[in-house]
């Protein structure tokens, strides 16, 4: 399973979301300090779960944060997150 | 100093402190790079610390607000987030207004 997989998995069990797409944008590090061979370093979240609905920007972050505490502390360097709730989805 | 104390003391004792990966002159990472450039477009004084330079506050950071990642912006003692967060909060208006509330001088679009 990559780590993308494992990403999209992880966040899909812990907040049910209606829509969730997870971009490994590793390959636009390369070179960088944080980037390894064979890439799955850096990713960009997109979540959109009632499970945020009156939390602040930092909860929710810190919501996916943790869910994801596995792989922050292992290979994934950077992770850019975008979490709204569906109401907010359109905007 | 434990780093925690160092740390403690830095975001207390300046208005807003950037903890980031290079400096503000020359940041050595996109992330922290949005950040510098969303604060001097605003126009705020503030300090950058360069994590790269410290293990120590590198793992500091991190354990002290209990946040993965950098860069982390810090305004009158109180974590604000990091590049995503700081960069909707100025997209939508939020972060001028934060600094206006908490009485930081801003000098561009203040």
């Amino acid at each position: 399973m990559t780590v993308k997989d494992t990403i999209t998995k992880k966040l899909s069990e812990t907040f049910a979301p209606a829509q969730i797409d997870v971009t490994d944008e590793s390959h636009l590090h390369a070179g960088h300090a944080g980037h390894r061979p064979g890439g799955e370093t850096h990713f960009r979240v997109y979540i959109v779960s009632p499970s945020f609905e009156g939390k602040s920007r930092i909860e929710r972050h810190r919501m996916v944060n943790t869910a994801l505490a596995a792989e922050l502390a292992d290979r994934v360097h950077a992770l850019a997150i975008k979490a709204q709730a569906p109401g907010e989805a359109a905007t | 100093m434990s780093i925690a104390n160092f740390i403690d003391n830095e975001v207390k004792s300046n208005d807003v402190v950037l903890f980031m990966k290079g400096n503000p002159q020359f940041p050595q990472c996109g992330f922290s790079g949005q950040v510098v450039q969303i604060l001097d477009h605003i126009g705020v004084a503030y300090k950058g610390l360069n994590v790269l330079e410290s293990s120590e506050l590198r793992d500091g950071i991190k354990t002290y607000s209990n946040w993965p990642t950098i860069p982390q912006l810090y305004v009158k003692g109180e974590f604000v987030g990091g590049c995503d967060i700081v960069r909707e909060m100025f997209q939508a208006g939020e972060l001028q207004q934060l600094f206006a509330e908490k009485g930081v001088a801003a000098g561009a679009s203040a």
